[in-house]
Protein backbone atom coordinates (compact mmCIF):
# COMPACT_ATOMS: atom_id res chain seq x y z
CA UNK A 1 0.00 0.00 0.00
CA UNK A 2 1.01 3.27 -0.90
CA UNK A 3 1.27 5.53 2.54
CA UNK A 4 2.88 8.26 0.37
CA UNK A 5 1.62 11.83 -1.11
CA UNK A 6 3.29 12.97 -4.22
CA UNK A 7 2.40 16.43 -6.40
CA UNK A 8 4.22 17.34 -9.41
CA UNK A 9 3.52 20.44 -10.68
CA UNK A 10 4.67 22.81 -13.51
CA UNK A 11 4.80 26.27 -12.54
CA UNK A 12 5.42 28.98 -14.80
CA UNK A 13 7.64 30.93 -12.24
CA UNK A 14 11.49 30.70 -11.78
CA UNK A 15 13.33 28.63 -9.37
CA UNK A 16 14.35 31.71 -7.30
CA UNK A 17 10.17 33.18 -7.09
CA UNK A 18 9.03 29.77 -5.87
CA UNK A 19 12.02 29.52 -3.37
CA UNK A 20 10.26 32.70 -2.00
CA UNK A 21 7.28 31.71 -1.74
CA UNK A 22 8.23 29.00 -0.41
CA UNK A 23 10.06 30.04 2.43
CA UNK A 24 9.35 33.51 2.96
CA UNK A 25 6.75 32.94 6.03
CA UNK A 26 4.92 35.97 4.73
CA UNK A 27 4.55 34.98 1.22
CA UNK A 28 3.92 31.08 2.64
CA UNK A 29 1.40 32.42 4.63
CA UNK A 30 -0.39 34.23 1.30
CA UNK A 31 -0.94 31.24 -0.40
CA UNK A 32 -1.14 28.44 2.07
CA UNK A 33 -4.05 30.78 3.95
CA UNK A 34 -1.59 30.94 7.46
CA UNK A 35 -0.52 34.19 9.81
CA UNK A 36 2.72 32.78 11.22
CA UNK A 37 4.51 34.65 13.84
CA UNK A 38 7.77 34.53 12.02
CA UNK A 39 10.54 33.34 9.44
CA UNK A 40 11.54 30.01 8.92
CA UNK A 41 14.61 28.53 10.70
CA UNK A 42 16.29 24.97 10.85
CA UNK A 43 15.58 23.24 13.71
CA UNK A 44 12.81 25.55 15.10
CA UNK A 45 9.10 25.94 15.62
CA UNK A 46 7.46 27.84 13.13
CA UNK A 47 3.67 28.39 14.58
CA UNK A 48 1.12 30.30 13.26
CA UNK A 49 -3.06 30.89 12.80
CA UNK A 50 -5.06 28.89 9.92
CA UNK A 51 -7.09 31.52 7.58
CA UNK A 52 -9.18 29.56 6.54
CA UNK A 53 -12.76 30.70 7.06
CA UNK A 54 -14.22 28.45 9.79
CA UNK A 55 -11.02 27.11 10.44
CA UNK A 56 -9.49 29.67 12.10
CA UNK A 57 -9.27 27.94 15.68
CA UNK A 58 -6.61 25.60 13.83
CA UNK A 59 -2.74 26.18 14.80
CA UNK A 60 -0.47 25.14 12.15
CA UNK A 61 3.36 24.09 13.64
CA UNK A 62 6.02 22.80 11.65
CA UNK A 63 9.62 22.05 12.80
CA UNK A 64 11.06 23.30 10.05
CA UNK A 65 13.81 20.14 8.72
CA UNK A 66 15.91 21.67 5.77
CA UNK A 67 16.39 24.45 3.35
CA UNK A 68 18.53 24.21 0.85
CA UNK A 69 18.50 27.15 -1.55
CA UNK A 70 16.12 26.77 -4.17
CA UNK A 71 16.55 23.16 -4.26
CA UNK A 72 14.80 21.75 -1.12
CA UNK A 73 12.31 22.89 2.05
CA UNK A 74 11.39 20.49 4.17
CA UNK A 75 9.13 20.44 7.43
CA UNK A 76 7.73 18.14 10.13
CA UNK A 77 4.08 18.82 11.05
CA UNK A 78 1.38 16.99 13.68
CA UNK A 79 -1.46 15.38 12.27
CA UNK A 80 -5.14 16.86 12.93
CA UNK A 81 -7.09 14.08 14.48
CA UNK A 82 -10.09 17.02 14.64
CA UNK A 83 -10.36 19.96 12.80
CA UNK A 84 -13.89 21.02 14.12
CA UNK A 85 -13.96 23.57 16.20
CA UNK A 86 -15.80 21.91 19.17
CA UNK A 87 -12.89 18.94 19.72
CA UNK A 88 -9.94 20.74 18.19
CA UNK A 89 -6.95 20.78 20.42
CA UNK A 90 -3.46 22.58 19.73
CA UNK A 91 -1.74 20.43 22.08
CA UNK A 92 -0.34 18.16 19.09
CA UNK A 93 3.10 16.83 21.81
CA UNK A 94 1.19 13.15 21.04
CA UNK A 95 0.15 13.66 17.40
CA UNK A 96 1.64 11.77 14.80
CA UNK A 97 3.50 13.62 12.87
CA UNK A 98 4.58 13.75 8.81
CA UNK A 99 7.62 15.15 7.10
CA UNK A 100 6.89 17.71 4.13
CA UNK A 101 8.77 18.18 1.03
CA UNK A 102 9.34 20.61 -1.37
CA UNK A 103 11.80 19.95 -4.06
CA UNK A 104 12.32 22.77 -7.09
CA UNK A 105 13.67 21.87 -10.51
CA UNK A 106 14.23 24.62 -13.12
CA UNK A 107 12.99 24.02 -16.48
CA UNK A 108 12.76 25.81 -19.83
CA UNK A 109 9.60 27.30 -18.37
CA UNK A 110 10.45 27.51 -14.77
CA UNK A 111 10.02 25.04 -11.99
CA UNK A 112 8.82 22.04 -11.42
CA UNK A 113 7.85 21.77 -8.08
CA UNK A 114 7.59 17.95 -6.70
CA UNK A 115 5.48 17.87 -3.15
CA UNK A 116 5.83 14.51 -0.77
CA UNK A 117 4.23 13.98 2.38
CA UNK A 118 5.61 10.54 4.06
CA UNK A 119 5.48 9.12 7.48
CA UNK A 120 1.38 8.42 7.46
CA UNK A 121 2.21 4.88 8.97
CA UNK A 122 2.26 6.69 12.19
CA UNK A 123 -1.14 7.64 12.24
CA UNK A 124 -3.22 5.07 14.12
CA UNK A 125 -6.47 3.83 12.44
CA UNK A 126 -8.91 4.94 14.70
CA UNK A 127 -7.15 8.51 14.34
CA UNK A 128 -7.68 7.56 10.65
CA UNK A 129 -11.08 7.24 11.04
CA UNK A 130 -12.08 10.30 13.67
CA UNK A 131 -9.95 12.73 11.41
CA UNK A 132 -12.29 11.60 8.54
CA UNK A 133 -15.61 11.21 10.56
CA UNK A 134 -14.68 15.09 11.56
CA UNK A 135 -13.94 15.98 8.12
CA UNK A 136 -16.88 15.81 5.88
CA UNK A 137 -18.75 18.91 6.84
CA UNK A 138 -15.20 21.00 6.05
CA UNK A 139 -13.96 19.15 3.05
CA UNK A 140 -17.11 20.05 1.19
CA UNK A 141 -16.47 23.71 2.39
CA UNK A 142 -13.24 23.39 1.25
CA UNK A 143 -14.35 22.71 -2.02
CA UNK A 144 -16.31 25.59 -3.03
CA UNK A 145 -13.71 27.86 -1.06
CA UNK A 146 -11.45 26.72 -4.07
CA UNK A 147 -14.50 27.09 -6.24
CA UNK A 148 -15.22 30.64 -5.43
CA UNK A 149 -11.30 31.16 -5.81
CA UNK A 150 -11.21 30.25 -9.33
CA UNK A 151 -14.28 31.52 -10.35
CA UNK A 152 -12.43 35.24 -9.03
CA UNK A 153 -9.39 34.65 -10.86
CA UNK A 154 -11.33 33.27 -14.35
CA UNK B 1 -20.59 -5.30 10.87
CA UNK B 2 -21.80 -1.67 11.52
CA UNK B 3 -20.47 1.29 11.60
CA UNK B 4 -21.65 1.67 15.11
CA UNK B 5 -19.77 -1.17 17.02
CA UNK B 6 -16.85 -0.25 14.51
CA UNK B 7 -16.16 3.35 15.63
CA UNK B 8 -16.69 1.63 19.07
CA UNK B 9 -14.04 -0.86 18.92
CA UNK B 10 -11.96 2.03 17.91
CA UNK B 11 -12.17 4.16 20.32
CA UNK B 12 -10.07 2.14 22.51
CA UNK B 13 -6.80 3.98 21.31
CA UNK B 14 -3.02 2.52 21.34
CA UNK B 15 -0.83 4.46 23.97
CA UNK B 16 0.24 7.70 21.77
CA UNK B 17 3.95 6.80 22.91
CA UNK B 18 3.23 3.77 20.53
CA UNK B 19 3.34 5.15 17.10
CA UNK B 20 2.47 2.76 14.57
CA UNK B 21 5.48 1.95 12.09
CA UNK B 22 3.04 -0.82 11.59
CA UNK B 23 3.95 -0.82 7.57
CA UNK B 24 7.30 0.65 7.55
CA UNK B 25 8.79 -2.65 7.89
CA UNK B 26 9.59 -5.21 5.27
CA UNK B 27 8.34 -8.04 7.09
CA UNK B 28 5.10 -6.67 8.17
CA UNK B 29 4.92 -5.52 4.33
CA UNK B 30 4.86 -8.97 3.22
CA UNK B 31 2.73 -10.55 5.62
CA UNK B 32 0.17 -8.01 4.76
CA UNK B 33 1.20 -8.50 0.95
CA UNK B 34 0.16 -12.41 1.95
CA UNK B 35 -2.76 -11.61 3.21
CA UNK B 36 -3.64 -9.31 -0.17
CA UNK B 37 -5.45 -12.13 -1.53
CA UNK B 38 -8.30 -11.65 1.28
CA UNK B 39 -8.16 -15.51 2.15
CA UNK B 40 -7.43 -15.56 6.03
CA UNK B 41 -4.19 -17.30 6.81
CA UNK B 42 -3.15 -19.44 9.78
CA UNK B 43 0.13 -18.12 11.39
CA UNK B 44 2.00 -21.43 10.15
CA UNK B 45 1.08 -21.03 6.67
CA UNK B 46 2.48 -17.64 7.16
CA UNK B 47 5.55 -18.62 8.49
CA UNK B 48 6.34 -20.88 5.69
CA UNK B 49 8.82 -19.63 3.10
CA UNK B 50 9.73 -17.27 5.79
CA UNK B 51 13.45 -17.22 7.51
CA UNK B 52 12.04 -15.90 10.56
CA UNK B 53 10.33 -18.58 13.14
CA UNK B 54 6.36 -18.47 14.17
CA UNK B 55 6.72 -16.45 17.42
CA UNK B 56 8.52 -13.47 15.04
CA UNK B 57 5.59 -13.75 12.53
CA UNK B 58 3.33 -13.92 15.43
CA UNK B 59 4.94 -10.59 17.10
CA UNK B 60 4.84 -9.08 13.49
CA UNK B 61 1.04 -9.90 13.18
CA UNK B 62 0.94 -8.66 16.78
CA UNK B 63 1.92 -4.93 15.95
CA UNK B 64 -0.73 -5.06 12.75
CA UNK B 65 -3.35 -6.58 14.64
CA UNK B 66 -2.96 -3.22 17.20
CA UNK B 67 -2.59 -1.03 13.97
CA UNK B 68 -5.88 -2.16 13.03
CA UNK B 69 -4.70 -3.70 9.98
CA UNK B 70 -5.47 -7.09 10.30
CA UNK B 71 -7.65 -9.58 12.63
CA UNK B 72 -7.94 -12.92 14.45
CA UNK B 73 -10.78 -14.81 12.96
CA UNK B 74 -12.03 -18.49 14.08
CA UNK B 75 -11.55 -21.21 11.96
CA UNK B 76 -13.48 -24.45 14.09
CA UNK B 77 -10.83 -24.44 16.58
CA UNK B 78 -7.87 -22.60 14.89
CA UNK B 79 -7.47 -19.05 14.63
CA UNK B 80 -6.76 -17.51 11.07
CA UNK B 81 -5.18 -14.12 10.38
CA UNK B 82 -6.86 -12.01 7.87
CA UNK B 83 -6.42 -8.70 6.34
CA UNK B 84 -9.02 -5.90 7.78
CA UNK B 85 -9.89 -4.32 4.44
CA UNK B 86 -11.68 -1.36 5.92
CA UNK B 87 -8.54 -0.15 7.95
CA UNK B 88 -6.80 -0.37 4.27
CA UNK B 89 -9.83 1.35 2.75
CA UNK B 90 -9.34 3.99 5.93
CA UNK B 91 -6.03 4.61 5.27
CA UNK B 92 -6.56 5.81 1.50
CA UNK B 93 -9.79 7.92 2.22
CA UNK B 94 -7.36 9.17 4.81
CA UNK B 95 -4.48 10.14 2.19
CA UNK B 96 -7.45 10.81 -0.27
CA UNK B 97 -8.52 13.81 2.32
CA UNK B 98 -5.02 15.34 2.72
CA UNK B 99 -3.80 14.62 -1.18
CA UNK B 100 -7.16 17.04 -1.84
CA UNK B 101 -5.75 19.34 0.55
CA UNK B 102 -2.40 19.75 -1.26
CA UNK B 103 -4.18 20.23 -4.60
CA UNK B 104 -6.23 23.20 -3.40
CA UNK B 105 -3.08 24.76 -1.77
CA UNK B 106 -0.80 24.03 -4.52
CA UNK B 107 -3.38 25.11 -6.62
CA UNK B 108 -3.06 28.90 -4.59
CA UNK B 109 0.62 28.30 -4.66
CA UNK B 110 0.53 28.56 -8.52
CA UNK B 111 -1.69 31.42 -8.95
CA UNK B 112 0.46 32.88 -6.76
CA UNK B 113 3.83 32.81 -8.18
CA UNK B 114 2.28 33.31 -11.70
CA UNK B 115 0.63 36.46 -10.90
Amino acid sequence: MENRIEKRIALNAPVARVWRALTDYREFGEWFRVALEGPFVVGQVSRGRILHPGYEHIVFEAMIQEMEPERLFSFTWPQIQYHDKERFSADYSHSPRTLVEFRLEPTAAGTMLTLTESGFESVPAAWRADALRGNDGGWTQQMKNIENYVDEKS
Amino acid sequence: MSTRSRSRKRTVRPQPAILFAALGDATRLALVGKLSSGQPASIAQLTAGSRLTRQAISKHLRVLERAGLVRSVRAGRESRIALDPHAIEEMQEYLDAVSRRWDQALARLKAFVED
